[in-house]
């Protein structure tokens, strides 16, 4: 018998009243909470069986207090009345604690525009359903002699942030994500999917990618490293992404000297645009941030140009302007965050990206990305499951992975080409991204 | 560190967990656990209009952490170092580039303890091996018919798996299926001999499991850990080390990491470097970076600090797994120095 599924959340008139009656208790000048709840449950299969099923369900209630000039942060993962004084007490005991010192304001009421990010389909689906989408990736990898590996995640989940000076806001979301790594007996290939709605997953397409991808990418022999043209699939263009946003999109990298934007100046060459927004829903959207603003679209980089950076309400004051809603849980030295980015597509086809190279890199993913330098936007990492070499237009064969030492910048400001087409790239940690697959003129492998 | 002209930000952090940890199973185990970690550390970070520079005490990424009380706090001084790493920051903007050259390099006990970490710690994994962390972490070179043949260091490359060590986030009693914490060689006199292992992936070697799974909480399954992954203490010093090197770079505190899913090709960058010119310390140098392949490096190791100079490294930031999970685990390790190493990746 298939089991059934119902996700379990509280409801939302129920949270909203466990969440006035903390914040009516509080014996600080100024009260925040924020409630996250999750339901979530992963797949995971290896050599072409299923070898992990785990489920849970999880709920953090944060409290932020100010109380004479003074900031305490604590929290906890149950809902009770006892639970609720219990982080309480805690949050004003360390405020107590501290030294009086620059507080970082509340922001008052303002209406987040509601986005639709919820999809009853993800929210129910069922062990079985997910052990369906990998029976096809599994089954098709073992009639091509290849084996399987990877996750396959349904989660659903509410956020709630509320403040003694009338903020409220709310929103219920899922996600499915699945990733697969394809092996054969001497090299393997990659592919990931990432959607609102688990239905838009499709097992075959994936399972086609990646194993295509896996039996084109056998018996590697080793290329020179230098500086070489490249194409750059989506799941690349979306790490480089991720990556500046990391070191530079947002006020207080740019506040403390350590990002790499230069407002006004030319950055990139002038195809990269590339934008934050909540709100979109061809992304994972949230209509407002962890300090409970509405969410802004902001113009990163326009036609090359920095032309904007992402501010909490720390940064924001600073600067004596609006915060763009990008702020993260209190307590927060990482400054805002951009985590709903895009970068803005070109005409080119994916197939077509190759055509004008003479002699080229064609990558599919990195991997272990890490900051070497973050002012000059240098990274360093590896590519992975599908490096090939590019001849005269043409795909030729397969090469070992190669490490990268590259700026980022440079790298963007040889862009020659974008594809039409887009792909949302879940990220591992927080946020998402959509983006063109990418043709670039110099890239730098070092070893 | 706010005296020192030229800092633009000072971070410091302390970390306290006290984990109350039961165990039972049907074979009859009824374990009962409490660890205690605490760990802290400073940070001072200088700019100028086209270069950022970072120095941190003990160690980098957050803090140096360890199984122990405050009393772990107050013997690090924090206050003794913070004006010192203060002015090293700022000493570094205007310190030259690391040249760029195939050099002797000396690593400092801190940078030593995170290269055992990526390059031996990880791929020792016998899960890793077996392929489960295949779509997310990677797999593992050092396969099993390896086992008792790969040369995998110099005879002065010792590496034990020791969760008894004192200190070490990887030291508890029983992990997280009830096996007794103990003592294992993965790499003895340069040859790999030993896994990571769990009861498990033990049986299918026809082993034993060392015990070393770990669930990172209440609501995750126990993976194969690090427990703390020792390079065992040569018979050399920095001093010795520093005073036999004609052409190469000294190395301190690790600022970037990162090494391919096979765990061979690592390229490593640290906070501070010095040249080192016929047996003395030269010129600081920045932006500092290393590169190579596994066993060719920890081959070219010809010497290993002795035990005044070995101390346990604590790590609170490993992952692995989907979910994922962060494990706290250590390394024991002195500085150490390696021949014929690529230097200065970044010109």
């Amino acid at each position: 018998m298939k089991s059934m599924e119902v996700v379990r959340l509280t409801d939302e008139a129920e949270l909203k009243q466990f969440m006035t009656r903390l914040l009516q208790r509080s014996p600080a000048q100024e009260t925040e909470v924020m409630v996250t709840e999750d339901d979530s449950a992963l797949t995971r299969f290896a050599n072409n069986g299923i070898h992990q099923n785990v489920a849970e369900r999880d709920a953090t209630v944060r409290v932020r207090v100010v109380k004479d000039g003074k900031t305490g942060v604590a929290s906890i993962n149950q809902m009770s009345e006892a639970a609720a004084a219990d982080v309480l007490k805690r949050a004003v005991a360390i405020a107590d604690l501290q030294p009086r010192s620059e507080v970082v304001p509340m922001p008052g009421p303002a209406a987040a525009r509601r986005v639709d990010a919820w999809s009853d389909a993800t929210a129910s689906a069922t062990p079985e359903e997910r052990a369906d989408f990998v029976e096809t990736v599994c089954a098709k990898a073992g009639r091509a002699g290849l084996k399987a590996f990877g996750a396959f995640s349904t989660s659903a989940g509410q956020f709630a942030i509320a403040n003694s000076l009338g903020v409220y806001n709310h929103q219920r979301s899922t996600q499915a994500t699945v990733n697969s790594v394809v092996m054969g007996d001497a090299g393997s290939g990659y592919a990931d999917r990432g959607a609102i709605d688990v239905r838009e997953l499709d097992k075959n397409e994936l399972a086609d990618e990646v194993i295509d991808k896996a039996q084109r990418n056998q018996n590697a022999q080793p290329v020179d490293p230098g500086i070489y043209e490249v194409v750059l699939e989506e799941y690349a263009v979306a790490e480089m992404l991720e990556f500046m946003s990391f070191m530079g999109f947002g006020a207080l990298a740019v506040q403390e000297e350590r990002s790499f934007m230069r407002l006004g100046e030319q950055i990139t060459g002038e195809q990269v645009n590339i934008f934050d927004d909540g709100l979109d829903r061809t992304g994972i959207p949230s209509s407002f941030d962890f300090e409970g603003v509405p969410k802004q679209r902001v113009e990163l980089i326009k036609n090359g140009v920095a032309s904007g950076l992402v501010y909490d309400m720390q940064t924001a004051t600073k600067e004596g302007r609006q915060s763009t809603g990008h702020g993260l849980p209190a307590p927060n030295t990482e400054g805002p965050f951009a985590v709903n980015l895009f970068m803005k597509p070109g005409s080119a086809a994916k197939a077509d990206l190759a055509s004008d190279i003479k002699r080229g890199i064609w990558v599919t993913r990195f991997w272990y990305v890490r900051v070497v330098h973050p002012k000059a936007s240098i990274i360093t990492g590896m590519t992975r499951e599908g490096t090939f070499l590019i001849e005269n237009g043409k795909i030729t064969r397969p090469v070992k992975d190669l490490r990268f030492t590259q700026s980022i910048l440079e790298a963007l400001n040889g862009t020659l080409a974008l594809t039409r087409s887009t792909k949302l790239q879940v990220s591992e940690y927080i946020g998402a991204a959509r983006v063109p697959a990418a043709r670039l003129k110099a890239f730098e492998f070092t070893s | 560190m706010g005296s020192v002209k030229g800092v633009t930000i000072r971070e410091g952090s302390m970390e306290f967990i006290r984990q109350a940890k039961l165990f039972a199973s049907t074979e009859g185990a009824f374990i009962e656990q409490e660890l205690f970690e605490s760990g802290a550390g400073i940070e001072a970070t200088a700019t100028s209009p086209d270069d950022v520079q970072n120095r941190s005490y003990p160690n980098s990424f957050g803090r140096h952490q360890g199984s122990a009380g405050y009393e772990y706090i107050t013997a690090l001084e924090l206050d003794r170092h913070a004006g010192r790493i203060a002015e090293e920051a700022v000493a570094l903007l205007s310190a030259p580039q690391c040249p760029s050259g195939v050099k002797t390099l000396i690593l400092d006990a801190s940078q030593t303890a995170l290269q055992i970490h990526e390059s031996c710690g990880h791929p020792t994994e016998l899960d890793r091996v077996f392929g489960m962390e295949a779509a997310y972490a990677g797999t593992s070179f050092m396969t099993p018919e390896k086992l008792n043949h790969l040369q995998y260091g110099s005879r002065n490359v010792t590496i034990t798996a020791d969760a008894l060590t004192p200190t070490g986030l990887g030291t508890f009693g029983w992990d997280d299926e009830g096996i007794p914490a103990q003592r294992t060689f993965l790499i003895k006199d340069g040859l790999f001999v030993g896994y990571l292992t769990s009861r498990e992936t033990a049986s299918v070697l026809g082993q034993q499991s060392n015990g070393t799974m770990r669930a990172d909480g209440w609501n995750r399954i126990p993976l194969i850990r690090m427990t703390n992954v020792n390079l065992e203490p040569g018979d050399s010093s920095l001093a010795e080390m520093v005073s036999e090197t004609k052409d190469g770079v000294y190395m301190e505190t690790n600022r970037s990491w990162s090494i391919d899913d096979k765990r061979l090709n690592f390229q490593f960058g640290t906070q501070l470097a010095y040249e080192v010119i016929n047996g003395k310390r030269g010129r600081m140098l920045k932006n500092a970076t290393y590169a190579g392949i596994t066993p060719e490096f920890w081959n070219s190791c010809d010497a290993v600090g002795g035990r005044a100079e070995w101390r346990v490294w604590g790590l609170a930031n490993c992952g692995k797994g989907q979910p994922p999970q962060v494990a706290h685990v250590a390394h024991g390790a002195a500085p150490a120095r390696f021949q014929h190493v690529k230097v200065g990746i970044l010109k």
